[in-house]
């Protein structure tokens, strides 16, 4: 049986986080996740905001972790190299009741702790961009876009790299309490395995209401609110520079949206419905006929030729079942639940906290534990820059220096051979065609895999020595291949491609 | 930095028609730029056949035919350069190419010939409501999947869309021991060729279902079932007609779309018809000195035409090399409500022009008229016309005017 000082259950972005900050320390640390890979729950199916912090009520954890880990971002995006852009946002408004609620919600913000946020009139709103719709706005300095998967990402292998093991496919099913010579020990059984270990830290996002129970917290009411999304092509991002919200409701909420991404896509969405099904990720006429309709107000350039893709994200809140009010995220650890840290009802703006709900999360452990400091903690992960953000003379010397950098896999991301084989031999040992996806962007572009697909799922079989029917493109179940369609396949290679 | 008469970006079968013409005419130092291992385009995936037919008299495969294009480039020791993708063309036809063999690679040319090809009309393009399980493939991946990487990719299987290479996969697969449930398209008609319909599905008993589409997309991991809905005349879903079909494989056949991302770079004007670039008689884009033809400029049904028109595109090219100019095309070409996907869109009125477009939807008996102001310049009678194919009506230098535009209509 395998034994650790720390389980960490769930490798989204808050488990990544969390594994992260406890790798300054001398802890034998193991991340469980139920799927192949990290960030393939919530964490990838989100707008990629950083987010200032004026929507949630003073003194709450969220206020107060959103406020923190939007100030420190620039830093830590440095120490991680995630791609990261402090833009702003504008909080557009038409009628005097938009302008009611934003300087509401302005006045929420600075007692957060909001910095520079301020009211700016039609012109200004037109000089910031000219795509922006409304009579006048709030603009907010701080708020920024990021990549969500590879900023997960980033976390994760900072923590692989600094000793934290990750297992993946593992769903845990059950955690005992087996105390062993007056020490605290809990077993926590997958469907596979069980783990011996002496904490247990529950980051399991929608599942964490689960996890909770089997910790021996209460099984915590959530309710998911589920929004879809429509993904457009970088032609459609030329028209976006800074993310225009519509002014927000009564209950601080913002209907349909439009983004622009990191990587210069426009998001838009996300809608907002209640769904009962855990991973309810469905995208529905319906709805996306909603965004469509919705979407043309606050971006006019949202034309059909530039769909590229739908996907649904579910914001899993904790609530009052007797009130049916909406309640602060949950971060807990007590003496009835001893080494456990219990974080539950971590929905939006779940991205921006992380690291600050991690820190809080760690800090329960030290002061209890007192590890020692891991001498070659290393905050900062290495990363190479990527060829399509190389000017042509970089180009140029990359390829003379490797030539795998000369040979493009993915036309629409300009994605080289170099840098997918470096994306399948990740340190955390994802390899799905999704994982590559999010470590590089390849078939994330307009042609959706139809150039690079058929190469990518090559490389991993050569790569990693697999069978074409072994390759994953995202779940565990999720086979592309059912095997091969003749024999003497060397041969036939041979002849097809020369 | 390197410096050639004619770039030529794609060695497809538009690109090595244009290259072989362009050398017969005098124009020797090209250089032919594939992004492939090996020279021949989506002709190399397509091993059934049928090709050939207009330009050779005889029915090849995908294969045989591009080879009798590329043995001939090899004979005229036409330079080329595989595995070699082109990152940016500029205004002034600078070309910036990037190769694990060549290295990278800074060429500037007197003229561009843009040959892409065009890529699959996707999933997310054109919404199809559900989950994202793997199991779902365009028609064009599943064959390079099956005839060029020998790996199977279900045995269960749905195809949407009835374009031709929906119908050529429903066969392949089909051959290769999977069962084809059906071909259902959304469109009252189909929109591959009548002869694909006949060869592809009657001859192998797969049932092709009109006004029908995919409503939604089941399964977590792999794809599980697929929702198919029959359709009205505004092509919404028709509430009660949904059927679920149990399956492994959705392939989608649902359109091309050129390839035009380095065509925008350099600046070229897009035609809202074709989705390609605006050209004029010569196939030059509105960039002086870059030239398109093929899947890149407009999608066409059979490659023998493609080749075709790249060999046109090359006298207009050669001549551009060889005079420094080409006669100005200031004259506009239009279409009536029946005519979609229409090239070229400008002419001079000085030279021969082979205007090509597809009808919009079925007719039959009916006249293509072209006119010039009052003249009617060519009249051309049809039992049928099909959106599936394209027609081409030449026209000659002679029976044109230096003045007014040119009306396609088509009255019946």
């Amino acid at each position: 049986m395998k034994s650790y000082e720390v389980m960490v259950i769930g490798a989204g972005v808050v488990g990544s986080a969390v594994a992260r900050e406890l790798s300054r320390y001398q802890l034998r640390i193991c991340v469980l996740e139920k799927e192949l890979d990290v960030a393939c729950g919530n964490s990838s199916r989100n707008t990629g905001m950083l987010h200032a912090g004026f929507t949630y009520k003073p003194g709450s954890l969220k206020a107060e972790c959103a406020v923190e880990g939007n100030q420190e971002f620039d830093q830590v995006a440095g120490e991680l190299g995630v791609p990261f852009k402090r833009t702003g946002k504008l909080v557009v408004g038409f009628t005097d009741h938009d302008r009611e609620n934003i300087l509401k919600y302005k006045a929420i913000g600075e007692e957060n702790g909001v910095k520079g946020m301020r009211m700016i009139d039609k012109e200004e709103i037109s000089r910031i961009d000219p795509n922006a719709g409304g009579e006048f706005a709030m603009f907010v300095p701080s708020s920024g876009i990021l990549d969500p998967m590879q900023y997960t990402i980033a976390l994760a292998e900072n923590a692989c790299q600094n000793g934290v093991e990750f297992q993946f496919g593992q769903r845990v099913v059950n955690i005992r309490r087996a105390d062993q010579a007056g020490q605290v020990r809990y077993l926590v059984e997958t469907e596979t395995d069980t783990f011996e270990t002496k904490w247990v830290i529950n980051c399991a996002g929608m599942y964490a209401s689960e996890i909770s129970e089997m910790l021996g917290y209460p099984n915590y009411p959530t309710k998911g609110f589920k929004g879809e999304y429509y993904v457009l092509d970088k032609k459609a991002g030329a028209f976006l520079s800074i993310p225009v919200y519509p002014a927000p409701n009564d209950k601080g909420g913002f209907s349909t949206h439009a983004t622009p991404t990191i990587d210069g896509n426009v998001l838009v969405g996300p809608d907002s419905y209640l769904t009962e099904g855990r991973e309810d990720y469905v995208v529905t006429k319906e709805h996306m006929d909603g965004l469509f309709a919705d979407g043309q107000k606050m971006f006019k350039q949202m034309r059909r030729e530039y769909f590229i893709r739908n996907f649904a994200g579910i914001r899993w809140k904790r609530y009052d079942p007797d009130t049916g009010s909406i309640l602060d995220f949950k971060l807990e650890s007590d003496d009835a639940h001893p080494n456990t840290v219990n974080l539950v009802g971590i929905e939006s703006p779940g991205v921006t906290c992380a690291l600050p709900l991690a820190r809080r999360a760690a800090a329960r452990l030290v002061e209890k534990e007192q590890p020692r400091k891991n001498p070659s903690f290393d905050p900062v992960r290495p990363v190479k820059k990527r060829f399509n953000e190389m000017s042509h003379e970089e180009q140029a010397q990359a390829v003379a220096r490797d030539p795998l950098y000369g040979e493009i896999v993915c036309r629409c991301e300009t994605v080289t051979r170099a840098e997918i084989l470096a994306a399948i031999h990740n340190p955390l040992g994802g390899h799905t065609v999704t994982g590559i996806k999010n470590r590089t962007r390849a078939t994330m572009g307009r042609c959706q895999g139809g150039y690079c697909e058929t190469r990518i799922t090559e490389m991993i079989e050569e790569e990693l020595g697999l069978k074409p029917e072994q390759v994953r493109f995202g779940r565990k179940d999720s086979y592309l291949f059912t095997g091969r369609v003749r024999e003497a396949e060397q041969d036939l290679k041979r002849s097809c491609e020369g | 930095m390197k410096q050639v008469d004619v770039v030529i970006i794609g060695g497809g079968p538009a690109g090595l028609a244009a290259a072989i013409q362009l050398y017969q005419k005098g124009v020797t130092n090209i250089l032919i730029l594939e992004r492939e291992k090996k020279l021949g385009g989506i002709l190399r995936q397509c091993i059934h056949d049928g090709f050939g037919l207009t330009r050779f008299g005889e029915t090849l495969s995908g294969p045989e035919y591009a080879s009798r294009f590329v043995r001939q480039v090899e004979e005229l020791k036409i330079p080329y350069l595989t595995d070699t993708t082109v990152l940016e063309l500029t205004r002034e036809r600078m070309v910036y190419a990037s190769s694990a063999v060549h290295g990278f690679l800074e060429i500037q040319a007197k003229a561009v010939v843009l040959a892409m090809g065009c890529r699959e009309r996707t999933r997310g393009a054109i919404s199809i409501p559900g989950t994202r399980p793997s199991g779902v493939y365009t028609a064009g991946v599943a064959q390079a999947y099956i005839n060029l990487k020998n790996k199977m990719v279900g045995k269960e299987v749905i195809i949407l869309g009835s374009g031709d290479i929906g119908m050529i996969m429903a066969r392949r697969m089909t051959l290769e021991g999977a069962h084809v449930q059906g071909v259902f398209e959304i469109q009252p008609y189909p929109s591959g060729l009548p002869r694909n319909i006949e060869q592809c599905l009657h001859d192998y008993q797969i049932p092709l279902y009109l006004s029908h589409s995919v409503t939604e997309i089941k399964g977590t991991d792999r794809l599980e079932s697929v929702v198919i809905s029959q359709v009205d005349e505004h092509l919404n879903p028709i509430p009660g007609t949904e059927k679920e079909y149990p399956c492994d494989t959705l392939i989608l056949s649902v359109g091309l779309i050129p390839e035009n991302e380095l065509t925008w770079m350099a600046g070229a004007r897009e035609d809202q018809g074709t989705k390609g670039a605006a050209v004029d008689e010569f196939y030059q884009t509105t960039v002086p000195g870059i030239f398109a033809a093929g899947n890149v400029l407009h999608v066409h049904d059979l490659v023998d035409f493609v080749s075709l028109e790249a060999e046109r595109l090359a006298d207009g090219a050669a001549r551009f090399v060889q005079e420094g100019d080409l006669p100005g095309s200031g004259l506009k070409v239009q279409g009536d409500g029946m005519v979609g996907q229409l090239v070229p869109t400008r002419f001079s009125g000085q030279e021969d022009v082979t205007v090509s477009f597809r009808v919009r939807r079925p007719v039959k008996n009916c006249t293509i008229m072209i006119c010039q102001g009052e003249k009617t310049v060519k009249q051309v009678k049809r039992a049928k016309a099909l959106p599936a194919e394209m027609i081409q009506i030449p026209l000659r230098a002679a029976d044109l005017k230096q003045e007014g535009d040119l009306e396609v209509k088509v009255v019946w």
